[in-house]
């Protein structure tokens, strides 16, 4: 039950009290107008309850609640769904398809035999950029290694029950204060000033996700919001910085700024392959995070708080710390992406160096239902679909945005699991989560 | 009309919910349905409003079959159903809200709002269920909310109500009207099932009982003949105990002594004023009272919820004030909260995890910042035996079982571990009868243990059967507490702001 339907109830429970109060002759005290009055208390002393405990339990606790009721054969089928429709999408825009198709009552066998050659061309050069060799594997976890921190981000505060679409703005910090500190300082060794600029940036990121984090508990300001707003404010500030004396590589006049020192560089595994120890890092702090949210007691209470702020309360928690922390962790990881990018591939600060990998996050934490582990594996598959689909265009001619098309469609089809169970006439009863079974009994 | 329910059955995973019921409702008939939480009435009743499909059986009406894809056949059949919660548009008026859906228009699709505000008026009068017809239905109290729904069934023409627990948001003066107006749709020739796990309520209202324990009708009652014993035999399966078992308790030292307490709400105004009274350990102090009283804010200063209150709380000796909530549940009190599904349970939380709300991160359950997944397992499982929580498993999300079973998991998370002082609100609130005479037991082993026990309750048989002392609270203030035993009429004058003088008499015991 959500609070919007408990509120009135409550309220009317008050209202009873009154009634039964004002109806023997002893009580001359109360008017029916005191009693509206001492209702409307009532009613305004429940916000400003939850208020203070700065969840108004409404759209993100839902998304928890139906995110990680969520089963996973829905998830598996709703990517299944996305690669079907996205073959209709490659068969339709090839031009030798829509030839042959001027001729389909003829000979509808050229039609499938086009149909079927475009799009398992097109496939197979996905699959091949991906996972088809040593510098494709490569491609596949550099672009893999900032989507599982930015995902991370994203699920770690929807854990909490909050939303968090600031990953972008999050990593532009994170990725600013890294570069900075990655070419501003020279002469240290690797092993200081590498921890000490991807740090810096990790820092920043925790504070510009801490500041949505402590506006909400102290103000009540929504995160969706707040993050959106900040996501605007850190990625103009970051152009204008780059353009700055401060930033900019001398003797150009264009936004592009120093290069980071190789001694604040993630070194690669091996030469002339991208892939280097950022990968490393995401991977531990995906191992940190797991221990944090599932196997220890600060995971225990932002679960909680997740679920059911209320009962989080009455346990003896806190709400307000719970969801700062959850939010300065969030940060923390999205600048741990925006370290790992410019430190690890990149190099220097470019307007717009983020390129929307803050928002990928999101996707990437929809898809692992906001579990840790799910959400590493989600990470994965789309930086390979990232990878592969570069490839995918080089060859087929096929847009890459094709992959952005999966990408939507993957995520529409996990909000609405009832398309899924539709399409593959899965009884809700089968992906029993709890949900029904709240429907029976008296 | 005659509704025949023949071999009706329905599964849920795990579980059968209804096990091929036969049920036969007479025209004109209250015909009762009676079990505990979980026994399947209101899947039997999902299935008759066409909310769930039976897996087997069949449904006539009139020796008609019927076949039903939806809610929108049972209307079109004329079976009516008002829920336990309420499905009502809280902006509109109670006209606008009984229309939707068949709303009066004129040309053109205008809506005609003095037509239908003038045919619910009327239909409100006929049916015994005034209400204003004009009115906003926040506005209204639950009582006269649940009017509303009722006329929106009727509106619709139904020729049978089904009545989904239509008491438990009620207050007993409430109760009664709507049993008034019950008996009128019947002399009309209306039938309608009364669902409740209330004995009393049965033996008033129903012409016949049919008893659903476990999925299965276990038969069949006159409710004149049969006594509240045997039914609630018959609903829970095996004797149960009505009244509660209690040797006179030894009090020992005082453990809570509040001193004066006042609570302000947001508005300024005093919701608890002036409160001053002592528990003793081994004690219950029953605080009685009609709810919305002050007893909720009370708790809340009593447990460490709420840190703005005025005059003294301490707790074995300890000041409750200074102390955070987390702080004052270590040192040694108990809290069965009011509204289980909102401060004392995480649904999506399993059994185990919920034992351990308030003492997650303490030893064993934790070690450093780690969880002991293993220690929080045992005890769990040591615990579900010990209090005979029904559940599959330690490892079944905690929404999923019974309201009864819920509230147990609730109690025995409080009570299983050493306490000062027990504060436990509306703690049988619907829960079945087996549920309450366990939870009554265990309250009173709580006493015997040298706990001492506040309930809280606007029950006024639980009061009476389990207090030591009983207090009652009106307007945020609160009279006696008075030694046992004091009348049932009594206390129910006080409840509604008799002078304690005048009601116990010049000699009426002090505090």
């Amino acid at each position: 039950m959500t609070d919007e339907t408990r509120g009135p109830n409550s309220g009317a429970d008050d209202d009873d009290a009154g009634q039964q109060d004002a109806a023997p002759p002893e009580s001359s005290v109360l008017t029916t107008d005191e009693d509206r009055q001492a209702e409307i208390d009532a009613a305004k002393e429940r916000e400003a309850d939850a208020r203070t405990i700065g969840l108004e339990a409404g759209f993100s606790e839902r998304l928890v609640a139906a995110l990680t009721g969520t089963s996973v054969i829905v998830t598996i089928l709703a990517f299944v769904s996305a690669l079907v429709i996205g073959a209709v999408i490659i068969a339709v825009s090839e031009p030798q398809v829509r030839e042959v198709l001027g001729y389909f009552t003829a000979r509808p066998g050229d039609t499938f035999a086009a149909v079927w050659t475009s799009v398992s061309e097109a496939y197979a050069a996905l699959v091949q950029g991906a996972l088809g060799g040593r510098s494709q594997f490569s491609e596949t976890l550099v672009s893999a290694t900032p989507l599982i921190l930015t995902g991370l981000a994203v699920a770690v505060p929807l854990r909490a029950g909050l939303f968090n679409i600031g990953a972008e703005g999050q990593m532009v910090a994170g990725g600013v204060v890294a570069g900075f500190v990655g070419f501003s300082i020279t002469g240290l060794p690797l092993i200081l000033h590498l921890p000490l600029a991807a740090g810096a940036g990790i820092a920043a990121g925790a504070f510009y996700g801490w500041i949505p984090g402590i506006l909400k508990a102290r103000t009540g300001a929504h995160e969706v919001i707040s993050t959106i707003m900040l996501n605007n404010i850190g990625i103009l500030v970051a152009g204008w910085l780059v353009s700055t004396a401060l930033f900019r590589q001398p003797g150009r006049t264009d936004p592009i700024s120093r290069t980071v020192e190789a001694s604040a560089t993630f070194p690669r595994f091996l030469s002339g392959f991208r892939v280097n120890t950022s990968l490393i890092m995401a991977l531990l702090l995906a191992v940190v995070i797991f221990w944090l949210v599932e196997r220890s007691t600060h995971g225990f209470e932002l679960n909680a708080v997740g679920l059911n702020p209320h009962a989080a309360t009455s346990a003896g928690m806190d709400p307000n710390r719970a969801l700062v922390g959850a939010m300065t962790v969030g940060g923390a990881l999205s600048g741990a992406a925006g370290a790992a990018l410019i430190l690890g591939v990149q190099g220097r600060l470019t307007i717009g160096f983020s390129a929307g990998l803050g928002f990928d996050g999101i996707t990437v934490a929809l898809l692992g239902r906001g579990r840790i582990g799910g959400t590493v594996a989600a990470g994965l598959l789309f930086g390979a679909l990232k990878a592969g689909g570069r490839s995918m265009q080089a060859q087929t001619g096929t847009s890459l945005d094709l992959v952005l098309v999966i990408q939507a469609l993957i995520i529409v089809f996990i909000a609405a699991p009832g398309l899924v169970r539709a399409i593959f006439r899965i009884k809700a009863d089968d992906l029993a989560t709890g949900q029904i079974s709240k429907g029976w009994g008296a | 009309m005659r509704l025949e329910l023949t071999g009706i059955t329905k599964r849920f995973p795990g579980v059968v919910a209804n096990d091929s019921v036969d049920l036969v409702v007479e025209p004109g008939e209250v015909h009762g349905l009676l079990g505990e939480n979980g026994a399947g009435k209101s899947t039997l009743m999902n299935i008759l409003y066409g909310l769930y499909g039976a897996d087997e059986g069949q449904i006539t009406v009139d020796g008609q079959p019927l076949e039903l894809d939806g809610p929108g056949d049972a209307i079109a059949a004329g079976i009516g159903m008002v829920h336990q919660h309420f499905m009502l548009v809280p902006v509109f008026t109670v006209a606008e809200n009984v229309v939707l859906g068949v709303e009066e228009t004129k040309r053109l699709g205008w809506l005609d709002r003095a037509r239908a505000s003038k045919l619910v008026g009327e239909l409100a009068e006929r049916s015994g269920l005034p209400v204003d017809p004009d009115a906003l239905v926040e506005d209204l109290s639950v009582g006269v909310q649940q009017r509303v729904e009722i006329l929106k069934a009727l509106y619709r023409d139904a020729q049978l109500l089904i009545l989904d627990e239509p008491t438990a948001v009620l207050t007993p003066q409430e109760a009664d009207d709507l049993f008034e107006a019950i008996r009128g749709f019947t002399a009309e020739g209306r039938s309608v099932v009364f669902i409740s796990h209330k004995l009393r309520e049965h033996r008033e209202i129903a012409d016949r009982i049919s008893v659903l324990r476990r999925g299965k009708i276990v038969g069949t009652a006159d409710p004149r003949t049969e006594s509240e014993q045997d039914l609630a035999n018959l609903m829970v399966g095996r004797p149960v105990e009505l009244t509660v078992d209690k040797s006179a308790g030894s009090p020992g030292e005082v453990a809570l002594r509040v001193h004066d307490v006042s609570v302000e709400n947001v508005a300024g105004k005093t919701i608890v004023d002036d409160v001053s009274f002592e528990v003793r350990r081994g004690e219950i102090l029953a605080v009685a009272g009609v709810e919305g009283n002050g007893q909720t804010p009370l708790v809340r200063a009593l447990t460490g919820l709420e840190p703005e209150f005025t005059g003294q709380i301490d707790i074995a000796g300890k000041p409750v004030a200074g102390r955070s909530r987390k702080q004052v549940l270590r040192d040694g009190v108990g809290h069965v909260p009011e509204d289980r599904a909102r401060d004392g349970l995480i649904a999506e939380f399993t059994v185990a995890q919920n034992l351990i709300l308030g003492m997650w991160d303490a030893e064993p359950f934790a070690h450093r910042a780690t969880l002991q997944f293993t220690v929080i397992a045992e005890h769990a499982a040591g615990i579900v035996e010990a209090y005979d929580v029904r559940t599959p498993s330690v490892n079944t999300p905690a929404g999923s079982l019974s309201g009864g079973n819920q509230q147990k998991l609730v109690v025995a998370r409080e009570f299983d571990r050493p306490i000062d002082l027990l504060v436990a609100a509306q703690p049988t609130r619907g829960v079945d009868v087996g549920s309450i005479e366990y939870i009554h037991k265990q309250l009173v082993v709580k006493r015997d243990e040298g706990t001492a026990v506040v309930l809280v309750s606007s029950e006024l048989d639980e009061v009476l059967a389990l207090a030591d002392r009983v207090a009652v609270m009106f307007h945020g203030r609160m009279v006696g507490p008075f030694d046992m035993p004091v009348s049932k009429e009594a206390v129910g004058r006080m409840m509604a702001g008799a002078d304690p003088d005048e009601v116990l008499g010049a000699a009426g015991a002090g505090r």
